[in-house]
């Protein structure tokens, strides 16, 4: 395998709060090739938004970065002054939100906007920037693009809006699309059109994508491998056949059984009992996973599992790592 | 999966669910309210003012020096005279004394008590005005909620200083008060109520339209529970935490009212003095150098109402966190 | 567009309806407008005489309407105290009042809403803190405290100002007079307006502060800043137009209270205004002028809320009704 885009090594994202730091991110790595689609998934408050915000360089106080690296290129990107970043955000990384409806600006057209962000990064006329800006909302399916171009974001369907977000992303021809949750706040029939322009922009324009989303069938449907999250961490990656079929890590294999196929859609869905833990002050001790888990034993409630490679999957379990001695106690 | 919501917008950090598992109470002093509190010295400084402030309007009559209503203690031949670190000036009298020879620090302190009886008043009137309508209007819907709130869209037209003029005069024409000491107190109260209540009714009002469309309302009417009983039991304790911040809020523009009206010569007599008043008397003698008849109430007036705005500020805050 | 407007035209049209009646009340039920006007010797022939004369006698619906027919030709009988028509005291005083509120206004905006950027853009910064502090001080102190510190401060001791009345005046056509175009005009006006303006300035600072962080929070602006826009278009582009689309609201209602605002002001720098009749009015109950203001304030109001709901449908391009939306 050629390096990776992107690198994310041993990320650990922390909230500062009165009662002392949170550990949101804990020891997140992985990786994602040229061209290639990442899935992310978990379940809320996982911390896949966060990851894709820390790519981003867009955490917020009091949330920030405390240990690890996030890799352009072979090239440190987490620790980039605002205006270095800024030429990272658009031209290299682009970022779409999970609702169209408030990710644009309400009080500019949608020309305006794709104009400005193209001149903000490329050197063009207005009148070649709004060329540019036309061919983009025609690129991905706004009909009528020369017209709709003079449009206010208002004055767009759910759907449509996504696409003209998509395009903004686009401006600037970036190589890796950030998608956070981008079909949850779409109508059902919108969802597979939005997901299937995002494949066809990867495939043409050679795009890696990090699709974060808690639904397991799109990244089936999508993805080339999966990253599944669990409370802060990455419990399991890889190709994503190979993780929807044979699980490695008990969570996934939850999260496979959940997902709807033409058999169960009627049967009532796999659900795995209890709720994920909440945030905690610093590195647990123990799997996160392991009050929920019908699989535990003695080294799952007192030793973290460390990340194990095996062929072209990693994953955080003692099921699949040789317990050291005198975990057992 | 879980019932957790499905949409991950939330990435602000939850914190370990230790916190609900003990009672409201325990909860309240432990929570993000009582620590913000703390968090800020200014804060905290605001509280120590204002509680300070309200021990001496209580007990003002214990610990003030002289007594300036009595006229057995009062002279003409001490009047004007200047602070004790000035020249000329009288060691019994620690802040110097007005136009007519009362001591400045047992007036502010009397002064004090009457513009926080008043405003206090005023807030409480309003408060019941204000909540009383704002439950009727939500509760009742239709013709009777259109035409409070009509009312209070038209009132919020003119500014509330504007309506207690109004009130004012209306009310001494009406009472046809010669002597306006006897009345002017009440008066006050009065104007200062019907100025503040809007805010109130339109808070109640909204919080008590969300609550009657629940299912546990409708489902209390099926079992024969009265409307009254429903909004006391259910709707007021949704609305109290607004109500508290608008009436602290309101207690210190309710002072300031007061001290405007008794400043423009239409609140509260010379024999009555409020802070207002004082600070009228006060600013007659600004010209000819006797500062401290408009200084010393000027400021503790300033004091008083900056220390409760805070206390309000912060209160909305805390009850409110995504205004910070 | 043109069906939003007559609808606000038609509320509007309520509200000084409303306001109107409450005048009449006012006017007919506090204090005996006959007592007002003649002098405790006059016989009772006489005052029935003069009763008749006011048409005091005809019914309560036939003088309700008789009064609102003369308020709308401006006529608002005449001033008890004065002994003259309520109509030509107003227009006399009118334009001292609105050239103080205006210039009040103006500078509240021109200085409120950069500080309000400012305290935003900076929020844990020294200076936003200090503009924090310093805004609660100006929502706090009353209006008649801060006329009086300077008065205090920079006309009794610096001399700088005067501290009442409004210098010399200029007549433009048959009706306003001008403080604007004398020097000593424009120095009497300083530090009346700088009184008057100083509350609704920190709460437009305040207001501005508010809505900016709230839309730096939004979704399109974290859009903005994942697209590399640069901080300044994201700044002063994005989140200031948008945080200043509710600003126009409230800096239009704080407008209308500005005039209102102007009563206190007008007595303590004794600035010969309609604030100051109407105080007169209310200390010698002189009904007709206390009628005739409240419908004035009213009357400015409800104009100033209809140019500021026009200028939000220029702002706001959600609010325009469009064919091209599917």
């Amino acid at each position: 395998m050629s390096a990776p885009l992107l690198s994310v090594r041993k990320l650990r994202v922390e909230f500062a709060t009165r009662k002392g730091p949170l550990v949101a991110l804990d020891d997140v790595s992985f990786d994602i090739a040229r061209g290639e689609v990442l899935g992310v998934v978990g379940e809320s408050g996982a911390g896949k938004s966060l990851t894709g915000l820390a790519i981003m360089g867009l955490i917020d106080p009091p949330g920030r970065i405390v240990s690890g690296e996030i890799l352009l290129d072979g090239e440190r990107i987490d620790h980039l002054s605002e205006d270095r970043m800024r030429l990272i955000r658009g031209p290299r990384i682009a970022m779409i939100f999970q609702d169209p409806l408030t990710s644009l600006d309400p009080l500019f057209t949608v020309g305006d906007q794709l104009v400005e962000t193209i001149r903000a990064h490329q050197p063009l006329s207005a009148q070649a920037a709004r060329q540019k800006a036309i061919g983009l909302l025609g690129e991905v399916g706004i009909p009528a693009p020369e017209q709709r171009v003079d449009s206010w974001p208002h004055e767009f369907s759910g759907g449509m809006r996504q696409r003209v977000v998509i395009a903004l992303a686009m401006c600037a021809e970036p190589e890796l699309i950030v998608a956070d949750e981008p079909t949850t706040a779409l109508d059902v029939s919108v969802q597979a059109q939005i997901i299937r322009l995002l494949k066809r922009l990867a495939r043409e324009r050679g795009l890696s994508v990090m699709l974060v989303t808690h639904d397991m069938g799109v990244i089936a449907e999508t993805a080339d491998r999966v990253a599944v999250m669990y409370a802060g961490r990455v419990v399991e990656t890889g190709p994503v056949r190979e993780v929807v079929h044979a699980a490695l890590h008990p969570y996934a294999q939850g999260l496979m059984a959940a997902i709807p196929t033409l058999e169960t859609r009627a049967v009532r869905l796999a659900q795995i009992p209890g709720s994920m833990p909440r945030l905690a002050p610093r590195t647990r001790p123990y799997c996160a996973f392991h009050t929920r888990c019908d699989k535990r034993f003695e080294p799952c409630s007192s030793i973290a599992p460390p990340v194990t490679r095996m062929g072209g999957r990693e994953v955080a379990c003692w099921l699949h790592e040789p317990v050291p001695a005198g975990a057992a106690r | 999966m879980t019932a957790e919501p499905l949409i991950d917008t939330d990435i602000t950090p939850r914190t370990d669910g230790t916190d609900e598992r003990r009672g409201r109470f325990a909860r309240l002093l432990d929570s993000d309210i009582m620590a913000s509190f703390l968090a800020s010295k200014l804060t905290v400084l605001a509280g120590f003012v204002t509680f300070a402030f309200l021990i001496i309007a209580l007990f003002a009559p214990l610990i003030a020096p002289f007594n300036p209503f009595d006229p057995a203690q009062v002279f003409l031949i001490d009047a004007r005279d200047p602070p004790i670190w000035m020249a000329g000036s009288d060691p019994r009298f620690l802040l110097g004394t007005d136009d007519q020879g009362r001591d400045m620090l047992s007036a502010l302190f009397y002064g004090l008590r009457v513009s926080l009886l008043i405003g206090g008043l005023g807030v409480l009137l309003s408060a019941l005005i204000g909540v009383t309508l704002g439950l009727i209007a939500g509760y009742a819907g239709g013709r009777i909620d259109a035409l409070i709130m009509r009312i209070a869209d038209i009132q919020l037209t003119f500014p509330a200083i504007l309506i207690a003029l109004l009130v004012d005069g209306v009310v001494h024409a009406l009472l046809k008060s010669g002597g306006r000491e006897d009345t002017a107190f009440g008066v006050m109260v009065l104007s200062i109520g019907l100025s503040f209540w809007v805010q109130y009714a339109r808070t109640v009002r909204g919080s008590t339209l969300v609550e009657r469309n629940k299912d546990y309302v409708h489902a209390a009417r099926l079992i024969g529970l009265r409307s009254p009983q429903i909004l006391w039991r259910h709707v007021l304790p949704n609305v109290l935490g607004p109500v508290l911040v608008i009436a602290t809020i309101n207690l210190a523009l309710a002072v300031i009212t007061e001290a405007t009206l008794s400043f423009l010569g239409v609140g509260l007599p010379p024999t009555q003095p409020s802070l207002g008043t004082l600070i009228r008397i006060g600013n007659a003698y600004l010209f000819s150098g006797e500062w401290w008849i408009v200084a010393f109430p000027g400021i503790t007036l300033a004091v008083l109402v900056i220390a409760v705005n805070m206390l309000g500020d912060w209160l909305r805050d805390a009850l409110n966190p995504r205004l910070r | 567009m043109l069906a939003f407007i007559l609808r606000r035209l038609g509320s509007a049209a309520i509200v000084l309806i409303f306001v109107g009646v409450l005048a009449f009340i006012l006017f007919r039920y506090v204090g005996d407008p006959v007592n007002q006007m003649v002098g405790i010797d006059t016989s009772i022939a006489d005052r029935d005489r003069l009763r008749e004369s006011l048409g005091l006698n005809d019914s309560v619906i036939v003088q309700a309407l008789r009064f609102l027919g003369h308020a709308a030709m401006f006529d608002f009988g005449v001033s008890y105290q004065f002994k003259r028509p309520v109509a030509e005291l107003l227009i006399e005083r009118m334009p001292a009042t609105l050239e103080l509120s205006l210039i009040s206004a103006l500078l509240s905006l021109v200085i409120g809403i950069p500080m309000g950027v400012a305290s935003a853009l900076g929020k844990d910064r020294w200076y936003a803190k200090l503009l924090q502090a310093v805004s609660l001080a100006g929502i706090s102190l009353p209006t008649f405290l801060i006329g009086i510190l300077f008065i205090y401060l920079f006309s009794v001791t610096l001399r700088w100002f005067p501290s009442f009345g409004r210098g010399d005046t200029v007549k433009l056509g048959t009706y306003w007079t001008t403080g604007l175009l004398t020097s000593s005009g424009l120095r009497a006006l300083i530090l009346p307006a700088m009184t008057l303006a100083l509350f609704q300035m920190t709460l437009i600072m305040r207001l501005v502060r508010s809505e900016m962080l709230e839309v730096l929070r939004s979704d399109h602006i974290r859009f903005a800043r994942a697209r590399g826009l640069p901080a300044r278009s994201i700044n002063f582009r994005h989140a200031l137009k948008n945080s200043l689309v509710p600003v126009i609201t409230v800096a239009g209602l704080q407008l209308g209270s500005v005039i209102a605002f102007a009563t206190i002001t007008e007595t303590v720098f004794q600035w010969p205004g309609m604030g100051l009749l109407f105080l007169q009015s209310v200390q010698n109950v002189d009904v007709p002028i206390m009628a005739a203001y409240l419908l004035f304030v009213a009357a400015m109001f409800v104009a100033i809320n209809l140019v500021v709901d026009i200028l939000y449908l220029a702002v706001d391009p959600r609010l325009k009704t469009t064919s091209k939306a599917h």
